[in-house]
């Protein structure tokens, strides 16, 4: 009995949840689904970008989250109706995806935000949209006075004993080891990546432990059990906003960034278009960084006046902090090159 | 019989035939029939090496499951009601924690700065800190916690049926206590002690948070492989085929075993 109302309810509210998708149908041309990784982030997103852009514009923003939205991707474009519009996903998944015909190639007439970033901040399928780096961390315990201040020092066991903590992944990591070995952080593309994981040998019997997570970056420093490390900045500033005793430099770190990019065959493909300009505008994108460690993607940000200038100096893609770093190519890692350094990583770790 | 076994049947049928089918097609068929998901197993040495770690570990963590489970589930069964109760209740307990935070806790105690070296080095034993984690060592210690109760309960079990009076006979003979444990003991509960193995053996192969979480990075084994090839491949086949190249050289094992033990009579007591 009980069982049987139940179902019924739940059958007539499916009813009226249909009917209300129904009525809403004539409207949803002003409506997006955007979807992003969710948690402390995509809150800090809500309030300065994705709430703002919804009112400037006029349109209903519903949120979606994943932690990996790839494989989503994927199975949405190949079903023939995806329900997302615009994702907000590593930057390389865009460039993949543009390779793979899963998301729409952009007409920056219709952006001109994105239009007036620099070229190495957008491609034909995608707009950079927040920046983080991978930065040299330590313990200002261990290191009171000389602290090692670029990849060279963290690979320089003599001058600098202690113990250290890398990425257990390729990206960012072979770029160090190749800034390690005398490479300019601005002529490092195309990898050698026989040369970075030569150099990766050379560390490896003093790396203590090789982290999966941000998390356990973050752990392992504070903790004491490591002394240095490469971690995310927003991970060593949340430490350092708690009063441990560690520091980073933004000196050869290195840039990393997501991208907006828009699902082939979106359900409201004008409205993404209209959204994904607004959401690289200077002033919504200057209001990131005041929520989150994370920089603005468009440098104009930055003129706006809405970044005091102490906090533009703990950004990673503040001018001053941008020019002393490398930024990654996920054009090079999407690359069969790319892939192939990828894959070679697990015997790498094996040996 | 058979009506009343069909919905276990069924069961087994929708929630673990099909599925592993399903997983198993895919890592043959993928635009047309393929076995490229298995000339990279057979070519990569990346395969073999995790393979052979796990099996190690696996093994490595059964017999110390069963050189500490063996007397605990001894002292259980001859132990009063009472204090029986009270050991298998110690056994059992840490089932009521999550598998991920005692592989946390686990890091807590054996880190650099964790307890076991800070008492450690308070005690004078050592000046610096052991590396008892972020390696194979700390994957075993975790793993073995975790797995020890699969270890001790049927070996209790099966400890509990052996009846008292085969010991009192043999000592009537003239037998001392090691020699009864010797001859009468060891041998009826040997279908614990095999079952016990198989279940820990088994459920090791399959670890993924310990050797993710305490490896330090170093120690993969075959579980963490499959997740890579989820991520690095975009396809549920080139993940697949290494578990069924696994359930395959599991099958092969318990196949070679039981060419030398009767698991059927061992395991069925009859």
């Amino acid at each position: 009995m009980m069982i049987a109302s139940l179902c019924r309810r739940a059958l007539l509210g499916v009813s009226l949840g249909a009917l209300a998708t129904l009525s809403s149908l004539p409207a949803s041309a002003d409506q997006i689904t955007f979807v992003s990784q969710g948690g402390a982030y995509q809150k800090a997103q809500t309030v300065a970008i994705l709430d703002p852009s919804a009112k400037k514009l006029g349109i209903t923003i519903n949120q979606d989250s994943i932690p990996d939205a790839w494989p989503a991707i994927k199975s949405q474009v190949a079903s023939g109706k995806p329900t997302w519009d615009v994702v907000d996903v590593p930057t390389g998944n865009c460039l993949r995806g543009g390779e793979q015909g899963l998301v729409e190639k952009l007409d920056f007439a219709k952006l001109p935000n994105a239009a007036a970033m620099p070229e190495a901040y957008r491609s034909a399928y995608s707009v950079t949209y927040e920046f983080y780096s991978s930065v040299l961390a330590f313990s200002r315990k261990k290191f009171p006075d000389a602290a090692p201040s670029s990849w060279a020092d963290f690979w320089d066991v003599k001058k600098f004993p202690g113990r250290r903590a890398l990425r257990n992944h390729p990206f960012a990591t072979l770029e160090a080891a190749l800034m390690a070995d005398g490479v300019a952080p601005d002529k490092l593309y195309p990898l050698d990546v026989d040369r970075a994981f030569k150099k990766l040998e050379e560390i490896k019997p003093s790396i203590t432990v090789w982290w999966t997570s941000g998390a356990q970056s973050a752990q392992l420093l504070n903790d004491g059990e490591v002394d240095m490390v490469m971690a995310w900045n927003g991970r060593v500033s949340a430490l350092m906003g708690e009063g441990a005793k560690v520091a980073f430099t933004y000196n050869q770190g290195i840039l990393q960034s997501t991208s907006l990019c828009i699902l082939k065959g979106a359900p409201n493909l004008a409205t993404a278009v209209r959204f994904v300009n607004e959401a690289v505008d200077p002033v919504h994108q200057a209001n990131l960084p005041l929520h989150i460690d994370y920089g603005p993607a468009n440098p104009k940000a930055f003129d706006t006046g809405v970044i005091k200038p102490e906090r533009v100096a703990q950004l990673p893609s503040a001018p001053d902090n941008a020019s002393k770093q490398a930024l990654m190519s996920y054009a090079w890692w999407s690359s069969p090159a790319g892939e192939a350094a990828e894959k070679r990583w697990v015997s790498f770790m094996q040996k | 019989m058979l009506a009343l076994a069909l919905p276990a049947l069924l069961v087994i049928l929708l929630l673990i035939v099909l599925p592993v089918g399903w997983l198993a097609w895919q890592s043959v068929y993928h635009d047309g029939f393929t076995l490229e998901n298995y000339r990279r197993i057979w070519s990569e040495d990346i395969y073999w090496r995790s393979f052979a770690l796990t099996f190690q570990i696996s093994l490595l963590v059964t017999l110390l499951a069963l050189l500490l489970g063996y007397p605990i589930a001894y002292a259980a069964s001859v132990a009063p009601k009472r204090w029986s109760i009270v050991i298998l209740a110690l056994v059992v307990l840490p089932f009521w924690t999550s598998v991920l935070v005692r592989a946390y806790a686990w890091l807590a105690l054996l880190q650099r700065t964790g307890v076991v070296n800070q008492v450690l080095r308070q005690i004078g034993v050592i000046d610096e800190p052991l590396a008892l984690v972020h390696n194979t060592f700390g994957t075993v210690v975790a793993t073995l916690h975790i797995l020890l109760p699969f270890m001790v309960l049927p070996l209790y079990a099966t400890m509990q049926q052996i009846p008292r009076d085969l010991m009192q006979a043999g000592a009537s003979l003239g037998a001392g206590p090691m020699l009864t444990f010797w001859r009468i003991f060891l041998p009826l509960s040997l279908p614990g002690v095999l079952a016990g193995s198989t279940l820990v053996f088994v459920l090791t192969l399959g670890f993924y948070i310990t050797p993710e979480l305490l490896g330090g990075g170093r120690t993969i084994m075959i579980s963490m492989l499959v997740s890579r090839n989820v991520e690095l491949y975009d396809q549920w086949g080139a993940a697949s085929a290494v578990g069924v190249v696994l359930l395959i050289a599991v099958g092969l094992i318990f196949f070679a075993v039981s060419r030398f033990i009767p698991l059927d009579r061992v395991l069925g007591q009859k």
